[in-house]
């Protein structure tokens, strides 16, 4: 294990943004920590790099108790959602900034950030100051300059939180490929689920400061422990009082055992996707499912049809009370 | 807003006759007096012995000033931004005292503490003079100038935030690093400003100075104690207008390097 965390516990006056969390992330990973805002992300992070500190717990990096070390002694990699680039500095500065501090050789720091510039898709921009680059390439200096420090764990906290969304997609398969690469254990803190579950190998599903669940994306999207990270995890319809995904609706023309009449309220296409939007009859509520395109035309479904459904697969979740 | 041409106008004209019969004119009148009688007489009046002994313990006192409100000013600001201790808000409001006190007061208030018979004396016995001495007129300038750089630096301090310094301190930079390296390169610009506003402000005080000066010419008098000395004891008002003009150029000097320091604070 490379890092772990034990019984951690942080209370800003009333509020618990960590209770009682333990962890522990494998070598060489890249694990998400996913949760919505105010659920202690962020707070698990900055304690295992020493930002904040935890009022109780114990975390180890390496084997090595740095519970009550400083950030500068713990071997981390730090960046930040609004990048902290030094601004008074060129990008050479930035990414050199912890081996000027080091006091490593002139020439093995302008070699060493040449090359991390390289990987990170910024050649050439050494001279340059942070205000002349874009928001992604601001990150990405700030990714080189983390990983100048040969960190044995690279932190990222909401790191493309402030990017555009395409920027944002680039970024996040940029990142999967430099790990793939650099091989450096990472933790990375999001909000948001689609890029958890497209970059991370392991998640862990905070919510009101606890651990809901913690497991590869498959595990969780496909057995979430409970109804938090069912919804959380992917979206959900509730179709006849379970909750379910949409996708695995089934829609068809011909009524078997299992399904039930629904009315047709909407059809929406979105690109390859189509949802359609559902109604039982003696309920109020609407729930959609999410066919592909190609069942949508063999299915000529219209407004104000009545289709029946069935679900394929209903997750195993206890539910909480309505 | 929606304001008439003719309304418009008027307030335009107004605001600038007021600037003008309040700063320009009394500037102007000054000027004028001064080199009445020429370069040559000026240049006397501001080579006197008296005149270069004030202009020297003037800028004695803003050598001294200076740096010693820098420290005090920047580690001020720093705990106010940055610490999360009791009592905060008690010292914020303590910072902006010299802005209400009027000077004299803290002239009068210094007599009574380090005065013959006050709580600090004692030290005159010592054989360290601080009433009517150099370290009175240091005192009482270090009282007025003291919020300057305090409330310069602190708002620099709330715009760039902690997160530069939290990079740095990931990065292996220790606090007197992440110091010297990236927290006072960020606030050079209001540190600056800053120091410009002491510097004048230390130039010009009056008020105070007054009070714990022995105001011996030549001894113990700033460039403003000799003005009001020249004018009002000697009767000599072509020397006081010299000593107010060299004072002025003095400031000038000041103002203009703030505009300079203004313009590249806007370019960079």
């Amino acid at each position: 294990m490379t890092i772990s965390v034990r019984h951690a516990n942080k209370r800003y006056g009333d509020f618990a943004a960590l209770d009682d969390v333990s962890i522990d992330i494998a070598s060489g990973s890249l694990t998400a920590l996913l949760g919505p805002s105010g659920s202690g992300k962020s707070t698990l992070l900055r304690s295992i790099a020493g930002l904040d500190q935890p009022d109780s717990g114990t975390i180890s990096i390496e084997g090595r108790d740095v519970t009550s070390l400083p950030p500068q002694k713990r071997g981390i990699g730090f960046v930040f959602q609004h990048y902290a680039a030094f601004k008074h500095l060129t990008v050479r500065d930035n990414v050199g900034f912890g081996l000027q501090i080091r006091k490593r050789p002139k020439d093995e720091i302008k070699r060493k950030v040449d090359d991390l510039l390289e990987v990170v898709g910024l050649a050439g921009f050494q001279t340059r100051y942070p205000a002349q680059l874009s928001g992604g390439q601001r990150q990405r200096m700030a990714l080189a300059r983390a990983l100048a420090v040969d960190p044995e764990v690279l932190l990222l906290d909401e790191p493309f939180g402030a990017l555009d969304a395409k920027v944002r997609e680039d970024l996040r398969s940029w990142l999967r490929r430099l790990h793939n690469e650099v091989h450096v254990t990472t933790v990375l803190v999001t909000h948001d689920q689609e890029e958890a579950l497209d970059v991370a190998d392991k998640i862990a599903v905070l919510n009101k400061g606890r651990i809901e669940q913690y497991g590869t994306p498959g595990e969780l999207y496909d057995d979430p422990a409970n109804e938090f990270v069912l919804s959380f995890l992917g979206t959900v319809a509730r179709f006849n009082g379970k909750l379910v995904r949409p996708h695995d609706l089934r829609l068809e023309r011909i009524q078997r055992p299992d399904s039930y009449a629904a009315n047709v309220i909407r059809v929406v296409f979105l690109g390859f996707e189509v949802r359609v939007e559902l109604q039982l009859p003696d309920s109020p509520d609407v729930f959609h499912a999410e066919i592909t395109r190609g069942d949508a035309a063999a299915l000529e479904l219209n407004e104000g049809d009545t289709i029946y459904v069935r679900a394929l697969r209903i997750p195993k979740v206890e539910l909480a009370a309505v | 807003m929606n304001v008439s041409t003719g309304v418009r106008l008027t307030l335009r004209t107004v605001a600038l006759g007021y600037l003008f019969v309040l700063l320009i004119v009394p500037i102007a009148v000054i000027l004028f007096r001064t080199f009445e009688h020429g370069l040559g007489q000026f240049w006397e009046w501001i080579t006197t012995p008296a005149a270069i002994s004030a202009l020297q313990l003037s800028l004695l006192i803003v050598a001294i000033v200076v740096p010693l409100n820098v420290i005090f000013g920047v580690v001020t600001a720093l705990a106010l931004v940055r610490g999360r201790f009791r009592g905060r808000g008690v010292i914020e409001a303590i910072v902006d005292l010299p802005f209400a006190v009027s000077p004299v007061v803290v002239g009068v208030a210094l007599i009574l503490l380090w005065g013959v018979g006050g709580w600090f004396g004692g030290v005159e016995s010592l054989g360290f003079r601080v009433i009517f001495g150099l370290p009175g007129m240091v005192l009482a300038t270090l009282f007025v100038t003291l919020p300057f750089i305090v409330r310069e630096v602190e708002p620099v301090l709330h715009e760039i935030g902690e997160q530069q310094e939290e990079a740095a301190s990931t990065l292996g930079a220790n606090g007197w690093q992440t110091f010297w390296r990236i927290t006072l390169p960020a606030i050079r610009w209001g540190l600056s400003y800053g120091i410009v506003l002491t510097v004048a402000r230390s130039l010009g005080e009056f008020g105070a100075v007054i009070m714990v000066s022995s105001g011996f010419p030549g001894i113990s008098q700033t460039l403003t104690l000799l003005v009001h000395s020249r004018y009002i004891d000697d009767y000599n008002e072509f020397g006081a207008y010299a000593a107010a003009t060299l004072l002025m150029i003095v400031a000038l000097v000041v103002l203009l390097l703030m505009t300079l320091l203004q313009r590249t604070r806007k370019s960079s």
